[in-house]
């Protein structure tokens, strides 16, 4: 049972995925986290700014549920399953995090320099979190569906649109990587 | 009792979001880098098996475990909207380093900070409704 202390390799990692989008399947439902922001913002009473936020939000109770068990699942895994919880990432990618200014490349799970509580009173690192956070809301809405939508259930289902989000999802992470983060850090 | 099987189902995605290191910024950053196959990995496998697994369930006819037939609704076919919306959402997520699943995975595992990017999603989100039928689609 020691393997399951390690970081999962990954095709135990992508099997798994399938397994949970089949497991929802099989209980007549689907996988795709994204549509559970729309529902939150219905609940907060967005549907009173935008006809978009008006819908049957109890029906989609079950995919909150999904994400309480999420949440759980997080302590868990961080609690009890890792012993070692650095990412040992590409030691050229820990250079080049580390020449960006990312102290923490390779020694974290998360960068320091994003995900300490000192970011609360960082401006800049506070600011670039509000930023990504906001456009994954925006981007994943506008485009119907996130990675889990759209890249694990959608070109499962072997949909073009689907393909189309995942190619859109890939060019605006590279430009961030490879344009914007030159410039950021 | 059907809560406690989605519940169960949620805490297994989160266990392997955490486990396959998908929720680590570190993991998405090395993937757009073109440095590492793990992140390429997991998404191929999950995408094959998905792909075998889809097509059984068709073909077969497979009903759910309640015995109800499964449907799968294709989505709507147009361009601008998957595109437009896939590079807004891949430029948060490359700067997050979180997409919706593992952001709550994240809060469970202690990273406070992740919570201001699950309310700037919320935000991103109501910010979509209130300008839906401003954008293209």
């Amino acid at each position: 049972m020691n393997w399951i202390y390690e970081p999962w390799p990954w095709y135990v990692s992508g099997f798994m995925i399938a397994l949970i989008m089949f497991l929802l399947i099989m209980v007549g439902k689907n996988f795709g986290m994204s549509g559970n922001l729309r529902t939150m913002c219905t609940i907060c009473g967005a549907g009173n700014k935008a006809d978009f936020f008006r819908f049957d939000w109890k029906a989609q109770r079950w995919n909150l549920v999904v994400v309480l068990g999420a949440i759980i699942g997080g302590f868990i895994a961080h609690e009890f399953l890792t012993v070692e919880e650095a990412v040992a990432i590409n030691p050229n990618t820990v250079a080049d995090l580390q020449a960006l200014g990312f102290e923490s490349a390779g020694k974290a799970y998360l960068p320091n320099e994003l995900f300490d509580t000192s970011v609360f009173t960082d401006i800049k690192s506070l600011s670039l979190l509000i930023i990504g956070g906001f456009l994954v809301g925006l981007g994943a809405r506008y485009a119907g569906g996130c990675t889990s939508g759209h890249a694990i259930s959608g070109l499962s289902d072997l949909q073009i649109p689907s393909l189309i989000a995942v190619i859109g999802f890939f060019i605006g992470g590279l430009i961030m990587i490879h344009f914007i983060f030159p410039l950021l850090f | 009792m059907r809560t406690i099987i989605y519940l169960l189902i949620g805490i297994v995605f989160g266990i392997t979001m955490f486990k396959s290191e998908a929720a680590s910024w570190f993991r998405i950053y090395e993937m757009f880098k073109f440095e590492a196959f793990h992140m390429y990995g997991i998404i191929g496998v999950a995408v094959i098996t998905g792909v075998i697994g889809t097509f059984l369930i068709k073909r077969f006819n497979v009903r759910s475990f309640y015995g109800e037939p499964i449907k799968f609704y294709p989505k709507e076919k147009k361009v601008k909207r998957y595109l437009f919306g896939g590079i807004l959402f891949g430029l948060g997520w490359a700067l997050a380093g979180a997409c919706p699943g593992p952001m709550f995975t994240l809060v469970g595992a202690g990273f406070a900070p992740i919570l201001v990017v699950i309310a700037s999603a919320l935000l991103g989100t109501f910010v979509y409704g209130l300008l839906k039928n401003k954008l293209p689609h």
